[in-house]
């Protein structure tokens, strides 16, 4: 009898030093089929398909392809089986063109020579981007290419090992909407010709789009497959939370007092001209726009990051001159980048160390040149509770935590330093349910405390949900703010795609 | 899109062959002699050495690693080379027994011993993960060692007349150095740039991750390049015994360092996945031409070690503003 499913794990766990990532997951997956796999960041997702990827092996249970018992000890027996996966961190080869990143590790031979044959390189890869409707130059290079184009070839390379099973760890991260319906036509004839697809993603819109069936995962555990059908939005997030989250936007009213950051005018040439606006203790500022409009190049000017060419900046109705995030902090302002990974966290140090980075001045001793550990560790443990960051300890390092904890130690770095101002850019991208929910929580209490926040974000219910007052850029210029009572998603993308 | 762009764009790819052709230029104006024939081949003949070294070493920088035993295992190669092309009549023979060997057996002493050292240098770098830097740190100081062990510290002198050829005979009026030097280059640049091994070596360097996954036996691609770098630092040792008619244990010190700066000069970059083995030869020639010119102007020793080191800063200060504009 043909089997049912194609791939199939049976009991499957995984211990990490300290850790069970996975903990007895059984799962089927069947050929020309979508099945989206769900869950927090930190349920397992990733440890499981890099486990099916010959990544990871499994420290109990077994992987079935095609109803064998199969064991993979290296990437590359399980793409020769007919495994490929689509990497959620993008792994080009960046100064590589992108033939050769497509058939890295297998290229093509001239006949009965050791030299590689780059005419069929080259017409083997045109085809395969035309099959797809990629207008792309097989001979550019890849750095050249946008994020989302690098993308694409990356799926263009996962068709053409002609596997059977398709994993794609959030494929559609950096994808604009146009971009994310050609990945869908892709995926559904994909589907079409009987191959099992594996989808991973945080986007539910995209979950119920795109997939047939939906597994759940949480904290290692197995909860249960479904029918997309029988699912909506708040029952999966149930399932993945494992609770009731009545309240997405926790947005209390507050007494918002006087202006305490002003800007006027403010310009940077090549990124925005003529920015002006004004943010009040007690009050959230939403920035909305689309990626691009020049809003995190404000706020890197704001702090100093960026010079200014023109414009001025007033906090408390006083001029400031702010050259260096250095100048910022000391006018109490803190700014939670953008990229948590790039200039965010120091992957190789503990979370106190990533805690006190921005105050660490604070905590010299007496003798003022050495460190006062026992005052650390003390009020760092404050910070953890207070924000329930979820560690086994504080001397862990904070690459070992999810994406969700790691944020909450960066916000902690600048609860730290006690700002009057916090510039939060994208604070819950890439982050679960769960954490961003608490992130929300922890953005209200500060603005109930009389501080004065700017929220930049791309996701627009986060912004109408949160914010005061909400800002929108197009091109490097702001075009309009509207307020909260005014906001809905037609305003907001009105302001954010028409011409100034 | 605009000239200007273009001409930019036109630096960045050849600023460095214009380099050689300026300090050309530059130099045949201020020395008759510089432009002569025999001055010409002195030049390349004397790079030759170094020149070859450094076609391995790009490789290596290429993956993202680095070689500093290439030195060491040059005079290893020569001392060992040599103990097998000693001159049948010569009294101090290290093996005194031993008849006059055929000139095939030194060179496969050092093309041997040499891709052995390599191996080793491949073996701790794919199987135990320590940095390149450690490893080959590592065999530069016991490889040194063993020449010293091998040779009792002595020099192995005197060979035979078809071993000196490789280092001192002519073919066609062009030195064989030279020849060697440009032949290698040339199958190198193939291995590089028409080889399944060329396209993982690029790929290793500029995304290990991307490479495994992609199915690169990226441990085995490693030890294979480190036993490329390590044949070709024992070709060049047997250049340079060759030429000199002796095989020392004190050989070629800090020629590593040579070659990595001929590497770099050429434009390969040291994070890794960008080089090429034109860069590499051209580099050799700078730094050729500019001991030869600073020779010829009568620069003094303690000068050109300085200038030699400012330009090699300022070659890669210029290659990374060159990478940094493309972001």
């Amino acid at each position: 009898m043909a089997n049912e499913y194609v791939l199939e794990t049976r009991g499957i766990r995984k211990v990490f030093p300290g850790v069970v990532a996975l903990d007895g997951i059984s799962l089927r997956f069947r050929p020309g089929s979508v099945h989206a796999l769900m869950g927090e960041n930190g349920a397992g997702k990733s440890t499981l398909m890099k486990i099916l990827s010959g990544m990871y092996k499994p420290t109990e249970g077994i992987v079935l392809y095609k109803g064998v018992e199969t064991e993979f000890n290296a990437p590359i027996e399980s793409i020769r089986l007919g495994i490929a996966m689509i990497h959620q961190e993008l792994s080009p080869v960046p100064h590589r063109s992108v033939m050769e990143n497509v058939w890295l590790g297998r290229e093509p031979l001239i006949k009965g020579t050791p030299f590689v044959d780059h005419r069929k390189m080259h017409d083997d890869t045109k085809r395969l981007l035309d099959d797809l409707e990629l207008s792309i130059d097989p001979r550019i290079e890849m750095a050249k290419l946008t994020v989302a184009k690098m993308q694409m070839v990356e799926i263009a390379k996962a068709v053409s090992y002609n596997a059977d099973v398709v994993i794609m760890d959030e494929p559609t991260s950096s994808l604009t909407k146009g971009e994310v319906e050609h990945l869908f036509r892709i995926i559904r004839r994909l589907r079409e010709q009987g191959k099992a697809i594996i989808y991973i993603s945080h986007k539910m819109d995209e979950i119920f789009a795109i997939s047939d069936e939906v597994s759940v995962l949480r904290d290692g555990n197995y909860v249960g497959t479904y029918p997309a059908a029988e699912l909506n939005t708040d029952k999966l997030i149930a399932l993945m939370v494992g609770r009731e989250l009545n309240e997405m936007f926790p947005k209390v009213e507050c007494p918002i007092t006087d202006v305490k950051l002003e800007v006027k005018n403010l310009s940077s040439p090549g990124a925005f001209q003529d920015v002006s606006f004004a943010v009040r203790k007690g009050e959230i500022l939403g920035f909305a726009g689309l990626v691009g409009a020049g809003r995190t190049e404000v706020m890197e000017t704001l702090f100093g990051i960026r010079h200014k060419c023109a414009g001025s900046v007033l906090i408390d109705d006083k001029p400031v001159d702010i050259r260096a995030p250095e100048d910022a902090i000391r006018h109490k302002m803190a700014l939670l980048t953008e990229d948590r990974r790039l200039s965010g966290i120091f992957p190789m140090l503990d979370i106190k160390d990533n805690m006190i980075m921005a105050v660490i001045d604070r905590y010299r001793n007496r003798l003022g040149k050495f460190l006062n550990h026992a005052q650390i560790r003390n009020e760092c443990g404050e910070y953890r509770h207070k924000i329930k960051i979820k560690t086994p300890s504080l001397e862990q390092k904070i690459m070992n935590l999810s994406g969700g904890n790691q944020q909450k130690v960066l916000v902690a770095r600048w609860l730290m330093s006690e700002p009057e101002i916090l510039i939060l850019d994208e604070p819950t991208r890439g982050i679960d349910v769960g954490a961003k929910a608490e992130i929300h929580t922890l953005i209200t209490n500060l603005a109930a405390k009389g501080k004065a926040i700017i929220l930049v974000s791309s996701e627009l219910p986060e912004i109408l949900g949160m914010s005061d007052r909400i800002a929108v850029m197009r091109e490097g210029r702001l075009t309009g703010i509207v307020e909260r009572k005014d906001a809905t998603q037609e305003v907001v993308m009105k302001y954010a795609t028409m011409k100034p | 899109m605009n000239g200007k762009e273009n001409i930019k764009q036109f630096f960045g790819k050849y600023g460095i062959y214009l380099v050689l052709v300026v300090m050309v230029i530059i130099m045949s104006f201020l020395s008759p002699v510089f432009l002569s024939q025999d001055n010409l081949l002195n030049v390349v003949r004397q790079v030759s050495v170094i020149g070859v070294i450094s076609l391995g070493v790009t490789l290596v920088i290429i993956s993202k690693g680095i070689d500093l035993s290439s030195g060491s295992t040059l005079a290893l190669c020569a001392v060992m080379a040599a103990s097998f092309g000693q001159a049948g009549d010569w009294a101090a023979k290290m093996y005194p027994s031993l008849p006059e060997l055929p000139v095939i057996v030194p060179i496969l002493v050092a093309l041997g011993v040499g891709t052995l050292v390599g191996m080793v240098n491949g073996l701790l770098v794919a199987k135990t993960g320590i940095p390149a830097f450690i490893a080959t740190l590592g065999t530069y100081v016991s490889v040194r060692g063993l020449a010293l062990l091998y040779s009792d510290g002595r020099p192995v002198s005197t060979l035979t007349a078809s071993y000196q050829f490789i280092g001192q005979g002519y073919v066609l009026g062009v030195p064989v150095p030279v020849i060697l030097f440009f032949v290698l280059a040339l199958i190198t640049w193939v291995v590089l740039n028409h080889t399944k091994f060329g396209k993982n070596i690029y790929a290793i360097g500029g995304n290990i991750v991307a490479a495994e996954v992609s199915g690169v036996n990226v441990g085995r691609n490693l030890v294979k390049i480190y036993m490329y770098a390590g044949m070709l630092a024992g070709v060049a040792g047997l250049m340079l015994s060759a030429r000199l008619n002796t095989g020392q244990p004190g050989m070629g010190v800090a020629y590593e360092l040579d070659a990595i700066a001929a590497t770099t000069i050429g434009g390969t970059s040291h994070s890794g996945g960008i080089g090429t083995i034109q860069g590499a030869v051209v580099g050799a020639l700078i730094l050729g031409v500019l001991n030869n010119g600073l020779n010829l102007l009568g620069v003094s020793a303690y000068w050109q070690q300085i200038i030699k080191g400012a330009i090699i800063v300022t070659a890669v200060v210029i290659d990374m503003r060159k990478n940094a504009k493309k972001k």
